[in-house]
């Protein structure tokens, strides 16, 4: 896995900037502007539009839904899904701590390793590093498949119906190892020239001078760390049966969207009779409150996720 | 040798620091290799996977003459080839486009349109999943609606296997089109400027400037990601077909049944481990000579393409 540096991209990348003086527009660039306009106009409106679809159905009443289907703007406004969640919160409530945990503990254990890996992966001095670069590089290359993974899981691991059998999985990825070389390899090499001739160790180096300046590299890796736990449900599927009381929250989104019953419980320990229940509203509302964080995080976190493709995306 | 050694030796803090990645790599990738024994044996619980009777090539003889590894290798190969032709005319046409947008107000509205390109990247599985049923559900759906308002009779959207081709190159691009338009949005950025401004000089216009200077500037960057995605034109995106078409949907596997939801039933539903990892192997083997082939051909023509 060499690294051809002439194919490697400038990171910060300012998406509201343009290539090209542009001083004149011209009558051309006029036109390709209104095309753009239009066009990625109608994209945008396409992507916003599930969105919008499952916060309105989130919040209209059930008789309506069942009348008329679901629409853009709800016919009759109605809290009922919400409410019915919120009587009977421990199920969401529990959820949401396990998924919090994951994402917190997942992160912090897996950054931790990656930069560790990455940056002795990146410093020209360690013999190593290709051999063990290409060892972790091969995993994506060949790999035994999902039935022989399960089995190690269940069997070799014992981890069945175990939380860890979800966590642990997903501490790092190859890509993630790849990025975080990529940007640690942009910290000049003479600090930790200079570092080791003022008598510092490699690890002192790595944890009192490398980690505090990589801040930037810390937070994109970690992100998409973090969006990878938050969004799990693959594992969590594969290894958590109904055994496990309160399970992370893709899964519990999952369940009530294709068994129901979750839905059926909690309307029965409110007293409301099977007929009255709000299904389709509540697989609604479960929805949008398993995503809702990440739509009020998304504004803050989006440059970094933009940076880590801009930098990891091409090469290796 | 042993200077090499000696050298091993003085960075040994290095290799240290690698070793919780090393361990992991063992445990979660190498460890299960060995694993795809169960392919040619007749695996049950009580034998393990060592144990059972030793069969051969009996479960690839079976996918093979009951034609389902042809079509299993012929949905998850087509699909592929779908979402990287239209993938990247639209990630290269959209990024060409915002680029064209410069003033302040336009700035403003690329930031915008940017952002909500890019949101669907964030969402799970599950909740495109979610989205799906809300637009194509028979009872309540979107479509279904505007179609009964309209006069039209209703359809059945998760009972006809046709249609669903179309949906999943629609969700695929609904998802991937922010993201990798990024990817070329920065290679645009990446292209030096002063040939953008001796173009300019010259007297050519927006349409000469993206013909000439921008498009073959991004052949780098579409031929490596093209390779990336024929290294990988064997795997299917679990997530995706699983939850769009409604969770081990039998009426569309005709038209939506790809190597990893084969895989996963055959774990999950038929408990039939030994043709899962059948089909398992046989997608690692193929898509493993794929990249190496792949890979020594590009080496050969332009060597600063290559993966490896």
């Amino acid at each position: 896995m060499q690294n051809n540096t002439n194919n490697e991209f400038v990171p910060n990348v300012d998406i509201t900037k343009s290539q090209g003086s542009q001083k004149v527009i011209d009558k051309s660039q006029r036109l390709i502007q209104v095309i753009g306009v239009v066009f990625t106009g109608f994209i945008s409106l396409l992507c916003i539009l599930p969105f919008v679809l499952i916060i309105s159905a989130s919040f209209t009443e059930e008789r309506s839904i069942t009348l008329y289907g679901f629409s853009l703007i709800p016919r009759s406004v109605s809290l009922d899904a919400y409410n019915l969640i919120l009587r009977n919160p421990r199920q969401v409530l529990g959820s949401y701590g396990v998924t919090i945990g994951m994402t917190l503990i997942g992160t912090m254990v897996g950054l931790f390793i990656i930069a560790m890996t990455g940056y002795a992966l990146q410093r020209p001095d360690f013999p190593l590093r290709n051999a063990i670069s290409f060892y972790i590089y091969f995993t994506t290359l060949f790999s035994g498949g999902l039935i022989p993974f399960y089995m190690m899981i269940t069997q070799t691991l014992k981890l069945k119906d175990n939380y860890l059998a979800v966590l642990l999985p997903l501490l790092m990825s190859p890509w993630l190892i790849i990025l975080m070389k990529n940007f640690l390899k942009s910290i000049p090499h003479s600090i930790t020239e200079s570092a080791t001739i003022d008598g510092a160790g490699d690890f002192y180096i790595f944890l009192k001078i490398i980690f505090p300046t990589a801040k930037p590299a810390l937070a994109t890796v970690g992100l998409f760390l973090a969006l990878t736990y938050w969004n799990e449900w693959y594992n969590s599927m594969l290894f958590l049966s109904s055994k496990v009381t309160y399970r992370p929250l893709q899964l519990f989104l999952y369940n009530t969207i294709n068994e129901a019953r979750y839905i059926r419980d909690s309307a029965a320990a409110a007293n409301i009779p099977a007929i009255d229940i709000p299904m389709e509203s509540m697989k609604m509302a479960t929805a949008v409150i398993a995503t809702g964080p990440i739509i009020f995080a998304y504004p803050f976190v989006q440059k970094y996720f933009i940076q880590g493709i801009t930098v990891g995306a091409v090469k290796g | 040798m042993k200077g090499k050694i000696r050298n091993i030796v003085k960075k040994r803090t290095l290799l240290f620091m690698c070793i919780p990645a090393i361990v992991f790599f063992f445990i979660f990738s190498y460890l299960p290799m060995p694993g795809v024994w169960l392919a040619f044996v007749r695996f049950n619980y009580r034998d393990g996977i060592f144990g059972s009777p030793f069969v051969g090539l009996e479960n690839f003889r079976f996918l093979i003459l009951s034609r389902q590894l042809w079509n299993l290798t012929r949905n998850t190969i087509l699909y592929n080839v779908a979402f990287i032709i239209t993938g990247n005319i639209l990630q290269i046409t959209v990024a060409i486009l915002f680029n064209e947008m410069a003033g302040r107000r336009l700035r403003i509205y690329k930031k915008v349109s940017q952002s909500i390109m890019f949101l669907p990247y964030f969402i799970s599985a599950v909740v495109i999943g979610v989205f799906a049923y809300n637009l194509l559900n028979v009872q309540t759906g979107f479509i279904n609606s505007i179609l009964k308002q309209a006069g039209r009779s209703t359809v059945n959207f998760y009972s006809i296997p046709g249609l669903w081709p179309f949906i999943i190159v629609l969700a695929y691009l609904w998802q991937s089109t922010g993201y990798g338009s990024i990817v070329y949005f920065a290679a645009i950025m990446g292209i030096d400027s002063e040939m953008m401004e001796a173009s300019e000089i010259d007297g050519a216009n927006a349409f000469q400037r993206i013909r000439y200077i921008i498009l073959p500037c991004l052949k780098p960057t579409f031929v490596i990601l093209l390779l990336f995605a024929l290294g990988g034109i064997m795997k299917g995106n679990f997530g995706l077909f699983y939850n769009l078409t409604g969770a081990n949907n039998m009426a569309l596997f005709e038209t939506t049944d790809i190597i990893e939801t084969f895989v996963f039933r055959s774990l999950n539903v038929n408990f039939n481990f030994s043709m899962g990892s059948a089909v398992g192997l046989y997608q690692s083997l193929f898509g493993f000579v794929l990249v190496m082939t792949v890979n020594t051909i590009v080496k050969k023509i332009e060597p600063d393409y290559s993966l490896f």
